[in-house]
């Protein structure tokens, strides 16, 4: 595998951010009701993960150490306000119940973490895969979760009905538990098994 | 010039805040329009919501012209006023922030009558009659107060019989998502319709209990369940209702369309 590609893909099964190496939980919980909202949340990671791992490597070599987080975090904190500028634009129904949490991406371990490993020590290009990469792999794991959540919680899928509830006459009693946050945790551990069962190098040594 | 030196830092953290800002400025700056048209749908949205009118597939604007006749009244004297006063009381952008804090438009609240705890008022309101085969069918009052957070700003539907709440709506709220959040559930929202907001007297007798209504006790036609774990959100709802139905709200204008609505019958 060349070495773009993998730093593209690793960060999907091989180095997730999520199931490895256990960063980025918070909104992981938060948003995963929904898918719509899942996939939102995850664009708009993958987009300001990718920008800021770039723009913190173009300008790697004249950050003064002593400055070095607050520079990153105002690199950060711009591209999640232009973010949500978009989705309040664009997508104004998911922006009011994504609330809060679209500016929450500003504290998001995974991005602050990339520019931090990543994009500090290595070229501008190399860096931008490595955020997409990231971002993918952040949208894996709430994209997998918000899809059993919704289906499983509320009986539908992106909205639209697929398990008919018994509210609306149908046979599908809704699983309240995986309409609450704390279900996300139980569906990122069952994840995070699966994938470690898939690939037992990831298992930490005891 | 070394990478630490005082001038670089300064010069590298007014570079990257200059940049910054540009691009943060032209995206807010230029999607602003947007965003506006969106907040102006929203509304439209929310007042079909509370007129039971919105569905799905309807084009929202077209439904909103076509049932909607809004108006700007006078709180004090429930008289109906001609918007051209003031570019504020413009009923579709009508923002009862901005006429709430201006000086000639708003008026402050007493603390003593303060109930909804929003320290100042509009003296003008915009309110939003739904009008069917060329009779109100009903009206949609915009309402708000404090919650535990925040303001709520909602519409509240009140049937022409001016006495049955119709449907109620929270469009704007910074309330804990999961439970005081839960004011713009609809399944909370639905109870509202059918409540009596006032007795044969005319005086204000909805309330929002704590727990949940018998509805086979004497009574219960007036009372709502509390949101549970959200005490001081649905407090603040009841507090709120209180207030804009009563003499300090919609108190007057109510009164004037039941005299009308008196003389009609006689």
């Amino acid at each position: 595998m060349s070495k773009a590609k993998k730093i593209l893909l690793d960060p999907i099964f091989n180095d997730n951010p999520i199931a490895r190496q256990i960063l980025g939980i918070c909104s992981a919980l938060a948003v995963t009701s929904k898918l719509e909202t899942s996939i939102v949340m995850a664009l708009a990671v993958i987009f300001v993960v990718s920008f800021s791992n770039l723009a913190v490597s173009l300008i790697r070599n004249h950050i003064p150490t002593s400055i070095r987080i607050l520079v990153e975090m105002t690199i950060i904190a711009s591209l999640v306000i232009i973010a949500d500028q978009f989705i309040k634009a664009f997508a104004f129904d998911i922006s009011k119940q994504l609330s809060v949490y679209v500016g929450l991406i500003i504290t998001n371990c995974i991005i602050m973490g990339r520019a931090e490993a990543f994009a500090l020590k290595n070229p501008p290009l190399t860096s931008f895969l490595d955020g997409i990469g990231n971002g993918l792999g952040y949208s894996f794991v709430l994209l997998s979760v918000g899809f059993v959540r919704e289906l499983l919680g509320s009986g539908k899928l992106l909205g639209m009905v697929v398990l008919k509830s018994t509210t609306e006459g149908g046979w599908y009693l809704p699983n309240g538990l995986l309409v609450l946050p704390a279900s996300a945790f139980l569906l990122i551990g069952f994840l995070i098994w699966i994938i470690r069962t898939w690939k037992p190098e990831q298992v930490e040594e005891e | 010039m070394s990478e630490d030196s005082t001038r670089k830092t300064l010069a590298v953290a007014l570079g990257v805040c200059l940049v910054c800002s540009i691009l943060v400025s032209t995206a807010a700056v230029s999607l602003s329009k947007i965003q506006k048209e969106n907040r102006k749908r929203d509304k439209f949205k929310n007042i079909l919501q509370a007129a039971d009118l919105y569905s799905k597939d309807i084009d929202i604007s077209a439904t909103y012209r076509e049932f909607i006749r809004p108006r700007i009244i006078e709180l004090e004297t429930g008289e109906t006023v001609d918007p051209s006063m003031s570019d504020l009381l413009n009923v579709e952008t009508f923002d009862i922030r901005a006429v709430a804090m201006d000086n000639e438009l708003g008026t402050r609240v007493p603390a003593d009558k303060d109930a909804a705890q929003i320290k100042r008022k509009p003296r003008f309101m915009a309110i939003y009659p739904v009008v069917k085969q060329g009779q109100t069918q009903k009206t949609i009052l915009p309402v708000y107060g404090k919650g535990l957070w925040s303001t709520m700003y909602g519409f509240l539907a009140l049937n022409r019989d001016l006495k049955t709440i119709d449907g109620f709506t929270f469009y704007e709220h910074g309330e804990t998502p999961g439970l005081g959040g839960e004011v713009d559930n609809s399944q909370w929202k639905a109870q509202w319709q059918g409540k009596a907001a006032f007795d044969d007297q005319g005086r204000v007798v909805i309330e929002v209990i704590k727990g949940q209504v018998d509805s086979s006790a004497p009574g219960a036609e007036h009372k709502v369940d509390g949101l549970s774990g959200a005490t001081i959100t649905t407090r603040g709802v009841d507090q709120l209702v209180r207030f804009w139905l009563g003499e300090n709200g919609y108190g007057p204008y109510l009164d004037k369309l039941r005299e009308e609505m008196a003389d009609e019958q006689s």
